[in-house]
């Protein structure tokens, strides 16, 4: 029991004590919101943080979210089971996208626009079956006449806050997991030179490909609770390449490498959009988005390892080169 | 989405040919897209939001300061060109020692920006030139006088980059450093000045095209998106930075998507063209990209 698995504990005690004590709405709503784009730009940045940027995960979000939710309106499945239903089609298709892009050594800028082109497309897919999925107006999954667990769909905050906060814990053991895995090793030695990992005998195309489905999963899974908890979606707002770029930004201003990162970037946006609208009211539409863009291209710009990854390496990095500068 | 290639009639040649015009100005972008490439080796992702700019720009010259269309056209032209030279300053001449991902991803932003500040800045209403164009009929075919203008339009302007990059000192200059990027600062080209010229030259396309658009669509903050992707498809399986191959591809996937269109909706024309693309890369991921380094 070191110092480390302790706060961890407390934190994580802290955090499910929470909802019982403090029960404001608005503020858990924000919480919860929080958590579940956390859980999403973790995702994101399993497979960003070694150089695979993906701008098709709008895509797989959308999948998420779009597959659970019409699964349960025009075939009654229970999003218990279209969740999984909703997951493994993400990972076809990504797949389906990657494995050709993997296999063919479609690298850097190639891979980035034939994901983008993905996202795109899922979007696209989305509006043209507006027969079925309401096409740009959005979807809503309909409201259960029985078992409030079997549909998944609670009215109460408290509940959504502890899933929502579970899935997040997972998200970053997940992260944890491939931090400390011979993937990791095998994947940094990719992202530096992929002809010479090959010849030291790892397998580029299996391992990208395994960190890619587990990424698309999780964006997945992201997509569908973010349906179930909102009972609203549309294709803006889980598809498409601008949730892909929103994403990307929180993940940046967090921080690729830590696994802390994405978590603290989704608190940044998620506060901004919030204060923006509320400065805003009204008026909000596009300022919030004007100020990620802006706020982006600065970080990418001034601060590339992100807000957390920077403090962390000054924390780091002090003690360390002092004795080096004598 | 709503006008975009909506009147199509059941007759198979006559999307062919619709398919014809629309891969001119497919390829015009495709070009701008790959001039940038070839050269500053960054893709600049805002790419069709320069255009959704350029549409607006000739949407005020034309609607509100009463410019006639020809007299409009160049100076929309000039904004573009201007700004896609102020993106270059801005955002990408900062970033040019970072890795090549941080400058596609702070283009990423730039799309953000400019979506966000055309929102802010012009509501998201569908707007239009209310120029309308009298149709050709051919036979039993029916096509529009803009789009024939445009197909006509975006080849002069292909052809008059081709004669800028052949026969004037800086096309030259251009051609080489695309070549060779260290080389040619030792050769005394100031590698700068031929960034900036080029970002330029990129942006001034994407005006053109925003010319040539702004007669076939309604302009709204996001109707980059509509062709922004599947220029992108057009340039990778063309080659980045390959001008030959993206002309071609943009043909090809014009018609798909023309094509796609006449027998579905047009999202469905969409989607063919990127599962084409996807079979594409299986069957002929060498053929398909000679300029990989």
């Amino acid at each position: 029991m070191n110092a480390r698995t302790i706060a961890w504990a407390v934190g994580l005690a802290a955090l499910i004590a929470l909802p019982f004590v403090y029960r404001d709405p608005y503020h858990l709503h924000i919480l919860v919101l929080i958590l579940i784009w956390s859980f999403a730009y973790t995702s994101w940045s399993i497979m960003g943080r070694f150089g695979l940027v993906s701008l098709g995960h709008g895509g797989f979000m959308g999948v998420g979210a779009y597959v659970t939710a019409l699964l349960w309106n025009h075939l009654g499945v229970s999003p218990w089971i279209g969740i999984p239903l909703s997951m493994v089609a993400a990972g076809v298709l990504a797949v389906i996208v990657a494995y050709p892009c993997f296999r063919f050594r479609i690298t850097g800028h190639y891979f980035v626009l034939v994901t983008l082109a993905l996202s795109g497309i899922v979007l696209q897919v989305i509006t043209a079956t507006r027969d079925y999925t309401g096409g740009s107006l959005g979807y809503t999954p309909n409201r259960t006449k029985g078992s409030q667990l079997l549909a998944l769909q609670f009215d109460d905050k408290t509940t959504w806050y502890l899933i929502a906060l579970f899935v997040w814990v997972v998200g970053l053991l997940i992260w944890q997991w491939v931090d400390r895995s011979m993937s990791r090793y095998a994947m940094e030695a990719i992202s530096d030179d992929e002809d010479a990992a090959a010849a030291a005998g790892v397998n580029v195309t299996f391992e990208k490909l395994k960190i890619t489905i587990i990424s698309a999963l999780m964006t997945a899974l992201a997509g569908a609770l973010y349906c179930q908890y909102q009972m609203f979606i549309s294709p803006d707002t889980v598809s498409g390449i601008a949730v892909s770029l929103q994403m990307v930004f929180a993940v940046i201003v967090g921080g690729v490498y830590v696994s802390f990162g994405p978590t603290v970037g989704a608190i940044i946006t998620i506060l901004l959009a919030e204060f923006l609208r509320i400065w805003f009211g009204t008026k909000a539409v596009g300022w919030d988005n004007l100020v990620y863009g802006v706020l982006l291209v600065l970080f990418i710009i001034f601060l590339p390892k992100g807000i957390l990854g920077s403090v962390m390496d000054r924390f780091k990095t002090q003690p360390k080169k002092k004795p080096v500068a004598s | 989405m709503q006008g975009f290639l909506d009147i199509f009639d059941i007759y198979l040649l006559e999307a062919v040919v619709n398919g014809i015009l629309l891969g001119g100005v497919l390829a015009l972008l495709a070009l701008g897209l790959n001039l940038i490439f070839g050269v500053i080796d960054v893709t600049w992702i805002c790419y069709a939001e320069l255009v959704m700019i350029g549409m607006y720009g000739m949407y005020y010259l034309v609607q509100f300061y009463g410019l006639p269309y020809w007299a409009a056209a160049p100076l929309t032209i000039l904004l573009v060109a201007l700004l896609g030279a102020a993106l270059h300053y801005i955002v990408i001449a900062p970033l040019l020692t970072a890795p090549p991902i941080n400058q596609l991803l702070a283009t990423g932003g730039v799309l953000f920006i400019l979506q966000s500040f055309a929102t802010v800045a012009f509501g998201i209403d569908f707007r239009n030139l209310g120029i309308r164009l009298p149709v050709l009929a051919l036979g039993e075919m029916h096509f529009s006088y803009s789009r024939l203008l445009s197909f006509a339009a975006a080849l002069i302007g292909m052809v008059s980059v081709y004669f800028f990059m052949t026969r004037t000192y800086t096309g030259t200059a251009i051609r080489a450093i695309s070549q060779d990027r260290q080389i040619m600062s030792l050769m005394g080209v100031d590698t700068k000045r031929i960034y900036l010229v080029t970002s330029a030259l990129g942006g001034a396309l994407a005006g053109l095209a925003a010319c040539l658009l702004v007669l076939q669509y309604d302009v709204h903050p996001f109707v980059g998106l509509s062709f922004g992707p599947i220029t992108f498809l057009i340039c990778v399986l063309g080659g980045l930075g390959n001008f030959v191959g993206g002309f071609i591809a943009a043909f090809v996937f014009a018609e798909i998507i023309s094509l796609g269109g006449l027998f579905s909706d047009l999202e469905w024309g969409y989607v063919l063209a990127f599962a084409f693309f996807i079979v594409m890369m299986f069957i002929r991921p060498a053929g398909l990209f000679a300029r990989r380094s």
